[in-house]
């Protein structure tokens, strides 16, 4: 029996006491307000799964967003007692304190509605970072071959697992104090891009991430990585970048095509 | 605000005033330490090329590195826009070369 149903029904499993849910509400130009429920407590319960039990059976006006409830769509992340959390896999045992929970949309992005962020201006700077592919080869071309224990192939791989959740985001104090900084998951789709053999305008994503909004500003605080659903490390990747842009500043190919430019 | 341009020269004036810092403590110490009078100080700075360069480059180095770190950090702190915070930056990095000139000139040229 599924966590959902037993929310539902309310059978089989023991229920521990209220929970006191605090839940920020508002967005779209309405002023915000903290809103409290009592939510019965239970085994095995997501924050999620708090959340979903408050909008059926409580107040059907309240929004917020989520997909798969197993961790792979990355839209259901919110601020769990002020830390970002994808929601479907935290269990409330781990983050709950006082008997008591407070959630509030992700940080650093606007919001559309309650518990809902809008999430344009994380993936527009996805875009800006120019974390995209950018194909080498046509369809009617052979297969490019990349042998997976090539050191290039090592480092693309080891932060692919990104499922664009924003909590790496939200958790970054940089993109709080500078709103345009890229943040960690573009530079570090930008990394593994620069990394993959098969992209073929890495100049177009070196120019990208040297800019003024670019990984040098990263301060290395590394929330991004503590906070990572997925464990993955954008902080590391984000050094990488820096490593290499100064390396290619200091290229003599980059010299000389500046040079052959001016 | 940080580009790869300033990110290269924050760390360039850094490794500079890594081994300037260290001579400095240790130049500071001999002086206190060996009970040094400002007459012997001056005997042995004025005129002297390598007491210039030393210090020269720490001054350069110096003014870089802070005009450009506190030019970051009002534009994080207080939400100033790239061109304030760069001309604020580079007033500070202004100020520290013009006083370490001066303070270098009148150690080495300038007359007790």
């Amino acid at each position: 029996m599924s966590s959902a149903e037993n929310i539902q029904t309310g059978a089989d499993m023991p229920d521990a006491g209220m929970l006191d849910v605090a839940i920020h509400r508002g967005g779209g130009g309405r002023p915000s307000a903290i809103q409290h429920y009592q939510v019965p407590r239970q085994e095995n319960q997501t924050v999620l799964d708090i959340v979903s039990h408050i909008q059926h059976y409580i107040d059907p006006t309240l929004s917020y967003r989520f997909a798969c409830r197993v961790g792979m769509c990355g839209s259901c992340a919110m601020m769990v007692n002020g830390e970002p959390r994808w929601t479907c896999r935290t269990h409330i045992d781990r983050v709950v304190e006082h008997n008591s929970l407070e959630i509030a949309p992700l940080r650093n992005l606007p919001v559309i509605k309650d518990l809902v962020p809008d999430l344009d201006p994380f993936f527009d700077k996805w875009t800006k970072a120019e974390a995209r592919h950018h194909p080498s080869a046509s369809r009617h071309q052979p297969m490019h071959i990349q042998p997976p224990d090539s050191p290039e192939r090592q480092r693309a791989d080891a932060n692919i697992e990104c499922i664009n959740c924003a909590v790496c985001y939200a958790a970054c104090d940089t993109v709080a104090n500078q709103p345009d900084y890229l943040g960690p998951a573009a530079l570090q789709r930008a990394w593994t891009l620069l990394n993959d053999a098969k992209d073929a305008d890495k100049e177009a994503i070196w120019q990208a991430v040297s800019g003024g909004d670019g990984c040098h500003n990263c301060h290395s605080i590394g929330s991004c990585a503590h906070y990572c659903p997925n464990e993955l490390n954008p902080m590391t990747a984000i050094a990488g970048l820096k490593q290499q842009t100064v390396r290619q500043a200091f290229s003599l190919t980059s010299v000389l095509k500046k040079n052959r430019n001016d | 605000m940080i580009d790869a341009r300033i990110y290269i020269w924050q760390r360039l004036s850094a490794m500079i005033m890594i081994p300037l810092v260290l001579g400095h403590l240790a130049v500071m110490i001999y002086a206190i330490e060996g009970g040094l009078s400002v007459g012997e100080i001056l005997g042995r700075t004025q005129g002297s090329l390598v007491w210039l360069i030393f210090y020269g480059s720490f001054v350069l180095a110096v003014s870089a590195h802070a005009g450009l770190g506190l030019g970051i950090i009002s534009a994080e702190w207080f939400r100033l826009t790239p061109k304030i915070a760069s001309l604020l930056g580079m007033a500070v990095g202004l100020i520290l070369l013009v006083m370490g000139s001066h303070a270098i000139w009148a150690v080495t040229f300038a007359l007790p």
